[in-house]
């Protein structure tokens, strides 16, 4: 059980418990947090769950392998921390993970 | 029935014919049909029910004039998800179906193995004539596509739709405005036309008053030269190169502008990736720019209204409540599905559904069956505008071909229906749609119907 963070690219805050093995794309979806849609359904195929992670959890999120590099190259505002939510996974170790949302999903 | 074509004479194959062995005639061998006393739905529908898998082409344009495939598409997603067809290979050369949902995101988001590459043939069933290739970035593979569909990102990326939308929406109130009531009309010419080539005017910076011409180009790009009243092959080529040189006018005027304007002309005249593009890769993304931002939309525009007019409890819950535009949106894109396929071809041997695809086969996803897979959707076959988890459908794709303009789609539909349901109380469909004779533009050519007085 993970309890994340997910901040809309206006400010507002949701924090809610995401149960182990669940990926924050469904996290989010499920609870009514708006701004990310996951129109593929988990795939890493549409990326429109693209969210930014914090530099520090890196080690723990882990890095995007070479489909998800590819989707996020077709997202708006890219940026270094850039990660496809559903590619990320919730488990003990991400509990108090904070995400920030882009302005828009593409 | 003797002198019926026997639909057992071809020799049976199990894989495209290479490019190599296919022997090209233009125009192509007549193609078989089913011996059946006539063409009608009716009779197509029965046949589609029964028939031997093996022998049904279901590229044959009539199957979606007649908007009878989808019998078909239900048997092979329950009996053979990953089918071959060989009948009228002499014309297609042989291609994969692909029809369960799942089936079709493994290939949409396999790169590697999947290639949408113009000289193996490109994105359609049918292959691009091989002495008119049209290199386009969704017929690339990656990079290239990855640096070409980057120059043109922008122009539909979230932020620069926010400074579309109060145009779109004048635009959309001024169409409605206009028309008629107590009398029919072509919602078709009038609306869906009308609505997307303006829209496309303005992405181009085209001029308006030759708007119809984007229509045109737009109609000819994907019509097959062989169904009777459209343009022969020449005739195609020629009108497709006129286009180009049109455009290769503004290009001209807009390329040495210190900055690039917001078009997408100067867009890719501006970018380092586009701007030294060979003339028919010019053309290649016009066409796809075009047909991407034209076709797709009037169909959906199209569809809309008819699939309320077929739920009339689904539009009086619209009516009802307007807040159901944005899931509506895309229910509508999703029972549409205006192109009913994308198609690849397969750069080495691979299994798919438990069947063996060779180095070279053509495999064509059937969106337009994946929308219905009920293992992945559930009441598929219903129009529900309230639909949980709306969005997950594939008519954008998926992987890194997915359509570029769908958050433009989704604005421009959803300004639409703001606007009608602001005006209008009821539109009236007063007799079924004719339908385009194609199995990738899945679309309308009119539909009659009636604003009450
Ligand atoms: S849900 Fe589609 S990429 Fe994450």
């Amino acid at each position: 059980m993970a309890r994340i963070t997910y901040v809309e690219f206006n400010g507002t805050a949701h924090s809610v418990e995401v149960a182990n093995g669940v990926s924050l794309m469904e996290g989010a979806i499920s609870n009514g947090v708006p701004g990310i849609d996951g129109d593929c359904g988990g795939n890493a195929a549409c990326a429109t769950c693209h969210v930014y992670v914090d530099g520090a959890w890196t080690g723990k999120t882990g890095t995007p392998n070479e489909m998800e590099d590819a989707m996020l190259d077709l997202a708006d505002g890219k940026r270094d921390n850039s990660r496809l939510a559903c590619q990320i996974l919730a488990s003990d170790d991400l509990d108090g993970l904070v995400i920030e949302m882009p302005e828009t999903q593409h | 029935m003797a002198t019926q074509p026997s639909l057992g004479a071809e020799a049976p194959i199990s894989h495209t014919v290479s490019r190599e062995d296919y022997e090209y005639v233009w125009p192509l061998p007549p193609r078989r049909r089913p011996p059946l006393k006539d063409y009608s739905a009716e009779s197509l529908r029965e046949y589609l029910a029964t028939a031997p898998l093996d022998e049904v082409d279901i590229a044959d344009p009539m199957y979606w004039e007649t908007d009878t495939h989808w019998t078909f598409f239900k048997r092979l997603r329950d009996e053979a998800p990953v089918h071959f067809t060989g009948v009228n290979a002499n014309r297609h050369r042989g291609y994969w179906s692909v029809t369960r949902w799942a089936d079709i995101m493994a290939v949409d988001t396999n790169h590697q193995i999947f290639s949408s590459d113009a000289h193996l043939g490109g994105i359609t069933l049918f292959d691009m004539d091989q002495d008119f290739i049209m290199p386009m970035f969704i017929a690339m593979d990656q990079p290239k596509h990855d640096v070409q569909r980057k120059a043109v990102n922008p122009i539909v990326s979230g932020s620069n739709l926010q400074a579309f939308e109060a145009l779109i929406r004048s635009r959309t109130q001024e169409v409605l405005d206009g028309l008629p009531r107590g009398e029919e009309f072509d919602w078709v010419d009038r609306v869906s036309i009308e609505l997307t080539s303006r829209m496309l005017a303005t992405l181009f910076d085209f001029p308006q008053e030759h708007r119809r011409k984007l229509t045109w180009w737009s109609d000819i790009a994907t019509a097959d030269p062989e169904v009777p009243g459209n343009l022969q092959k020449e005739e195609r080529q020629a009108a497709l190169l006129g286009m180009l040189q049109e455009f290769m006018g503004l290009w001209n005027d807009r390329v040495n502008d210190p900055e690039p304007k917001g078009d997408l002309i100067s867009m890719l005249a501006h970018n380092p990736a586009t701007r030294n593009m060979p003339p028919m890769e010019f053309m290649g993304n016009l066409v796809l720019l075009i047909v991407g931002g034209n076709d797709t939309t009037r169909n959906s525009i199209t569809g809309g209204l008819k699939f309320l007019n077929d739920n009339p409890a689904e539009y009086a819950k619209l009516r009802a409540n307007h807040g159901l535009i944005e899931p509506m949106v895309s229910e509508i894109i999703r029972y549409q599905t205006p192109l009913a396929h994308m198609r690849r071809t397969a750069l080495e041997d691979t299994i798919l559904g438990g069947q063996h695809i060779a180095k070279g086969d053509k495999v064509v996803m059937w969106y337009a069956s994946g929308n219905r897979d009920e293992r992945a959707i559930e009441n598929p076959d219903a129009f529900i505008i309230d639909r949980p988890r709306a969005r997950q459908h594939m008519s954008f794709g998926f992987g890194i071909h997915r359509c570029v303009g769908n958050r433009l789609a989704e604005l421009q539909l959803k300004i639409l229906w703001e606007e009608i349901l602001a005006r209008f109380d009821n539109i009236e469909v007063v007799s079924e749609p004719e339908r385009v004779p194609s199995a990738f533009v899945k679309g309308y050519k009119s539909l009659m119907v009636r604003i009450p007085a």
